[in-house]
C-alpha cells in the first residue's frame, strides 16, 4: 500500500517565541525549525504500515526551503520519497490554500492512506487535514490513536478517543487519517538513516507546476485573517485560603471560585 | 548561501535533533537518578547503538555511519545538553578504545570487535593509565609475556571509564624492553580468567560513568588479540590523541556554555536589594565575559577541527584548544556557582554538577601540563 504524509515544519517547542513589530506574526530569526510533532506520528505509522503490507510511503512538505531538512528527517527515518512545495507566493496563506497546494500536489499520486497531524503545534488550528480530505473527496478521520488496515489493504479501521470512550470507525481506502498523540512513538531518524537520506529523491514543485494560480495564495487571499498576536497572561501570584477550620476554609474557597476566578 | 564559511549543515542538524530527542526521551528524566546511583543503566548502550549514536564517525562496513568530524561534534554537543558529562564519557568510552582496534587490527580483529561494541551490545574502554603511570605512558609496568599461543598479562589499570562495565578492554602491556618501543596493545575480554575488576571508583564528578581499577592475574590472552606487531603500542595510543583532546575540548567548551546558560537564566529570577541579579552590572559583566570566552573557545575549536577534518597536522593547535577550552570553563563553572550564590553549592542545581564535572577535564586525555609541554616544544622548534 502507498501511503502520502503531509507535514509541516514548526518553531521547536523549546523555542522562545517573540512577537514581531507589526503585531501579527512571530520574529523567526533565531528560531529552531522541527517538524510538526503530530505529523511525526503520522511519519511513523506511516512506516509501520509499509513494513507490514509493502508499499511506498511519500512526504509532501509545503513552505521555505528550510523545510527540505524536516522532509529528509522523514526520509532518513525510512519513508522513500520526498516533495517540497515551495513557492514565494505561497508566503502568508492560510490554512485552507496551504491544503489546495498540497491537495493539488498529492491527487495524481497513486495512494491508499494519507496522514496529517491532528494539528499543527504553531497555529493550533488543525483545518489542513479536513479541507485536503474534501478536496480529494475522500473519508477523513481526525484525532486517531490507533489504525488498523486489514490484511487485504483494501479497509481501514481507526480509534478515535471521545470523553473516556473509544470511537471505533471502518471505512474504505483510500481515505485520511489525522495523527493523535498515542498514536506510536516515532522512531529516530538514525544516523545511518540520515546519511541514506541524502540518496533518496526529493522534488521540488511551485504553484505553476502544480497548474495552480498563485493569486488564489498568499496574503492577499487569506480568508482568515490574524488582526492581533498577544503573549499568554504572565501567571499572578497564587493565594493562600485563610480560615480557621476545614469547613471555613471550604466556604471561603467556594467564595473565591465564584466571585474571583468565576469558575462556579 | 552565507558570505562565509559554516561549520554545520543539513545533515549535522539532522544529526543534532535526532540525539537531542535521544536525550530528551533516554536520558534526561532518568539523569539526576543515574548520578546519585553511580551508573547508568546497560540498555542505554543499546538504544544508542539503535539509533545509530555510537558508530558515528566508524566505516560502515563495521555498522558505523561516515560522517565529517563535525557530526561527531555535533552529538557529542547534543548529549553533554543531557547534563551529565559522566553519562557522555560512559557512552563515549568506546571512542577511546575502538580507534587503536581500527588503527592496528586486522580485517579479523575489526570485524569482531567492532560491529558488537557500534550496536551498544559490548562495551569497549581503552586501558592505558596505571597506578604509577599516568601521562608517562613509557613507563608502564604491566606485562605481557609471550607463551604457547598466548600472552600472560599481569599487572592492573587505574581510573579506567566505563572499566567496571567493559566487556573490551583495549590495553597497554610492555612485551619488550623499557621505554616506549616495548609497549604492545592487546583487547582483553573480561570474561579471561585471571581478569578482575574493582568496586567503582568514589570520584569528584562524573558520578554516572562507572569508572574502576582492573587488575590482571596470569591473565591469559590468546595472541590474536595482540594489535598490530609487538611494539607499537607507544603509537597506537599517540595516534588517537588529538581525536580524544578535540572531544574533550568540545565537552569543556559544551559544559562552559550550559553554565553560562543555567547563569543567565538564574541572573533573570533571582531578586537581591529588591531587583533581579541581572540588574547589577557586576553581575552582567560577568556574563559577559563568559559569553565571550564561550564564544572564542568555541570558534577556536571549530577551527582546529575542521582542519583536522582537513587532514591537517594539528598537535600543537589542538592542545592550544583543549587547555584554551578547559580554562574557560573552569573560570565559567566557577563564576557560575558564584552567580548561583548558595544554591549553587546545592545538588539540586546543574551549576554544582558542572563545577564537579568539569574539574576531570584539565587532567584527563593529557593534563594541562602535557598539552603546554607539547605546545612549548612546537614554538620552540619553530625558533630553530
Amino acid at each position: 500500500m502507498n501511503i502520502i504524509v503531509c507535514l509541516k515544519q514548526v518553531p521547536d517547542t523549546e523555542s522562545q517565541i517573540k512577537i514581531g513589530p507589526d503585531g501579527k506574526s512571530i520574529v523567526t530569526d533565531d528560531i529552531k525549525w522541527v517538524m510538526n510533532p503530530y505529523d511525526e506520528f503520522g511519519v511513523e505509522e506511516a512506516l509501520r504500515l509499509k513494513e507490514k503490507h509493502g508499499g511506498e510511503v511519500t512526504v509532501v512538505g509545503l513552505g521555505p526551503k528550510r523545510v527540505t531538512e524536516s522532509i529528509r528527517t522523514a526520509l532518513a527515518m525510512g519513508a522513500d520519497k520526498g516533495i517540497l512545495v515551495s513557492d514565494e507566493a505561497l508566503d502568508g496563506s492560510d490554512s485552507l490554500a496551504n491544503a489546495k497546494a498540497i491537495a493539488a500536489a498529492v491527487k495524481d499520486l497513486d495512494y491508499d492512506l494519507i496522514f496529517t497531524g491532528q494539528r499543527g503545534v504553531d497555529d493550533d488550528l488543525g483545518l489542513v487535514g479536513a479541507t485536503i480530505a474534501e478536496l480529494l473527496g475522500i473519508p477523513q478521520f481526525s484525532i486517531i490513536v490507533k489504525v488498523e488496515v486489514a490484511e487485504d489493504g483494501k479497509s481501514v479501521k481507526v480509534e478515535r478517543p471521545i470523553e473516556g470512550e473509544a470511537l471505533i470507525i471502518e471505512s474504505n481506502l483510500p481515505a485520511l487519517i489525522t495523527a493523535q498523540k498515542g498514536l506510536n512513538e516515532p522512531r529516530y531518524a538514525s544516523l545511518p538513516g540520515i546519511m541514506k537520506a541524502k540518496k533518496k529523491p526529493l522534488e521540488e514543485k511551485t504553484l505553476a507546476d502544480l497548474g495552480l494560480d498563485s493569486a488564489e495564495f498568499g496574503e492577499g487571499a487569506r480568508k482568515l485573517k490574524i488582526l492581533e498576536l498577544t503573549p499568554p497572561p504572565e501567571r499572578a501570584a497564587g493565594k493562600i485560603v485563610e480560615g480557621e477550620t476545614p469547613q471555613e476554609k471550604a466556604a471561603e474557597l467556594a467564595k473565591l471560585l465564584h466571585d474571583e476566578a468565576k469558575v462556579l | 548561501m552565507d558570505g562565509f564559511q559554516e561549520y554545520f549543515g543539513e545533515i549535522h542538524s539532522m544529526v543534532r535533533q535526532t540525539v537531542r530527542k535521544f536525550v530528551e526521551r533516554e536520558i534526561r528524566p532518568f539523569v539526576d537518578d543515574w548520578e546519585e546511583q553511580g551508573e547508568f543503566p546497560l540498555e542505554l548502550y543499546a538504544k544508542a547503538g539503535d539509533a545509530g549514536i555510537l558508530g558515528i564517525g566508524y566505516p560502515e562496513s563495521y555498522g558505523g555511519s561516515a560522517g565529517d568530524t563535525f557530526v561527531k561534534i555535533a552529538a557529542t554537543e547534543e548529549l553533554m545538553r543531557c547534563g551529565s558529562a559522566g553519562v557522555a564519557a560512559g557512552l563515549g568510552s568506546l571512542d577511546i578504545g575502538i580507534p587503536p582496534i581500527l588503527a592496528l587490527g586486522t580485517e579479523e580483529q575489526k570485524s569482531r570487535f567492532i560491529p558488537p561494541v557500534l550496536r551498544g551490545e559490548k562495551i569497549a574502554a581503552l586501558g592505558i593509565t596505571e597506578p604509577n603511570a599516568g601521562s608517562d605512558v613509557a613507563n608502564i609496568q604491566t606485562r605481557a609475556v609471550k607463551k604457547n599461543g598466548h600472552y600472560v598479562v599481569n599487572g592492573s589499570k587505574m581510573f579506567i571509564t566505563s572499566g567496571a562495565r567493559a566487556n573490551l578492554l583495549t590495553c597497554a602491556a610492555r612485551t619488550g624492553g623499557e621505554g616506549s618501543g616495548g609497549v604492545s596493545l592487546l583487547v582483553m575480554e573480561s570474561d579471561t580468567p585471571g581478569y578482575s575488576v574493582s568496586e567503582k571508583l568514589k570520584k569528584m564528578g562524573w558520578w554516572a560513568s562507572d569508572t574502576a581499577q582492573i587488575f590482571f592475574d596470569d591473565c591469559l590472552v590468546p595472541a590474536k588479540n595482540l594489535l598490530g606487531e609487538e611494539g607499537q603500542g607507544f603509537y597506537g595510543i599517540m595516534e588517537n590523541f588529538q581525536n580524544e583532546r578535540l572531544q574533550l575540548s568540545v565537552m569543556a567548551n559544551m559544559t562552559a556554555q550550559l553554565a553560562l546558560e543555567e547563569s543567565l537564566k538564574y541572573a533573570q529570577e533571582r531578586e537581591a536589594f529588591s531587583r533581579p541579579l541581572s540588574g547589577f552590572q557586576v553581575t552582567r559583566h560577568k556574563l559577559a565575559d563568559m559569553a565571550t570566552l564561550v564564544e572564542a573557545s568555541r570558534e577556536f575549536t571549530y577551527r582546529v577541527a575542521a582542519k583536522m577534518d582537513a587532514g591537517k597536522n594539528q598537535v600543537k593547535e589542538i592542545s592550544m584548544a583543549k587547555n584554551f577550552a578547559c580554562t574557560v570553563s573552569d573560570r565559567a563553572t566557577y563564576d557560575a556557582v558564584q552567580i548561583h550564590g548558595g544554591f549553587g553549592y546545592m545538588r539540586e542545581y546543574l551549576v554544582e554538577r558542572l563545577y564537579r564535572d568539569n574539574r576531570i577535564l584539565s587532567i584527563g586525555g593529557g593534563t594541562q601540563e602535557i598539552m603546554k609541554e607539547i605546545i612549548s616544544k612546537f614554538i620552540f622548534e619553530s625558533k630553530k
